[in-house]
């Protein structure tokens, strides 16, 4: 299935949870945040939130600014 | 040996800080200069802003949170590039994702991209919704004085007019209006954005201005390190001269030596 990543478009299998997908990106234990459909998903719960096709991801994290 | 003054601790949402000098962490050459910058100020507090990751790349790459970790620093992140309250809100509920629950953002909306001016209206909207939400909101605004005693009404931590356009460095444009909201507040007054050298720093301060937070004209000067040392100590002349009163303008010369027993006397 297809989901926006990142504002990109992005294949993950299906039953792929946000975990999975932060693990694939080579991101876990990194310091990010996630957001699904404009929804944050509490690190606590990434395990247990799956994707669905179509959905709004966005990982961010810190940088630089004033 | 110095005598030591006593001044009061700046105080933020029930945290108090000794430095009254906040600093950005953008626009430096890189990671190393960034933390070692951010050492040389002084500053407790450190503002970031919040992107989406760079996906593929870099994953290994140095961290701004390195650099200037949360257990050392006051982190404070922005919604710098927010134009819309509702960017600015998902944005600052990102951040607190991010930093584990922390409270304290600062929070502007911004009207365009040439001037970066406040947008006052979207600014009100956001402070709304995140103080309600719980948020310790610091915000940056324009310098006018009614603005920023609705800001003050709704509940927001801090006052952060600007002293001119960001990344301008042209300093403190408008002192009169500065001066209005530091009378009129009741929370610290912070100046944010148009900082350009020491003395603007030193000036904010001696209006009686409870801190300063700048970014470029650290990151910016050909020797960012020593920059952000004049920073530090033009906020700590500032304030004391601030505290001690200065001497009152005369129109006339009065001078510093004594009349009495001069040699054409």
């Amino acid at each position: 299935m297809q989901i926006q990543l990142n504002g990109e478009p992005h294949a993950v299998d299906s039953a792929t949870t946000a975990a999975d997908l932060v693990e694939t990106l080579g991101l876990t234990g990194r310091r990010i945040a996630v957001e699904i459909n404009e929804q944050i998903v509490p690190r606590s719960q990434l395990a247990e939130t799956r994707l669905c096709d179509g959905d709004q991801v966005e990982i961010v994290h810190a940088i630089g600014g004033g | 040996m110095t005598q030591q003054f006593n001044d009061s601790p700046l105080t933020l949402a029930g945290q108090t800080f000794h430095s009254r000098l906040l600093v950005g962490t953008g626009k430096y050459k890189d990671m190393q200069e960034t933390g070692e910058a951010i050492a040389a100020s002084g500053a407790e507090i450190v503002t970031f802003a919040v992107r989406r990751t760079n996906l593929g790349q870099d994953a290994e790459g140095p961290n701004l949170l390195d650099v200037v970790p949360p257990s050392r620093y006051t982190l404070l992140p922005n919604t710098a590039g927010c134009y819309t309250a509702k960017d600015a809100v998902r944005t600052c509920r990102l951040a607190r994702e991010l930093l584990d629950g922390h409270k304290l953002v600062k929070l502007e909306v911004l009207g365009d991209e040439t001037t970066l001016y406040p947008n006052v209206m979207e600014t009100l909207k956001a402070a709304e919704t995140l103080l309600a939400d719980g948020f310790d909101v610091m915000v940056y605004t324009s310098d006018d004085p009614i603005v920023a005693r609705e800001l003050e009404a709704m509940g927001c931590c801090a006052i952060m007019p600007l002293g001119s356009l960001i990344g301008s460095g042209h300093g403190i444009q408008n002192p009169h209006n500065l001066r209005l909201i530091v009378e009129q507040s009741r929370v610290p007054v912070l100046v944010d954005a148009g900082i350009g050298t020491a003395s603007d720093a030193a000036m904010a301060m001696e209006m009686g201005c409870d801190g300063v937070l700048l970014n470029s004209a650290i990151a910016h000067a050909r020797e960012p390190l020593r920059m952000a040392r004049a920073m530090q100590l033009a906020v700590q002349a500032g304030r004391d001269a601030f505290l001690s009163g200065r001497m009152p303008r005369r129109q006339s010369a009065e001078p510093s030596s004594p009349f009495a027993g001069r040699i054409n006397g």
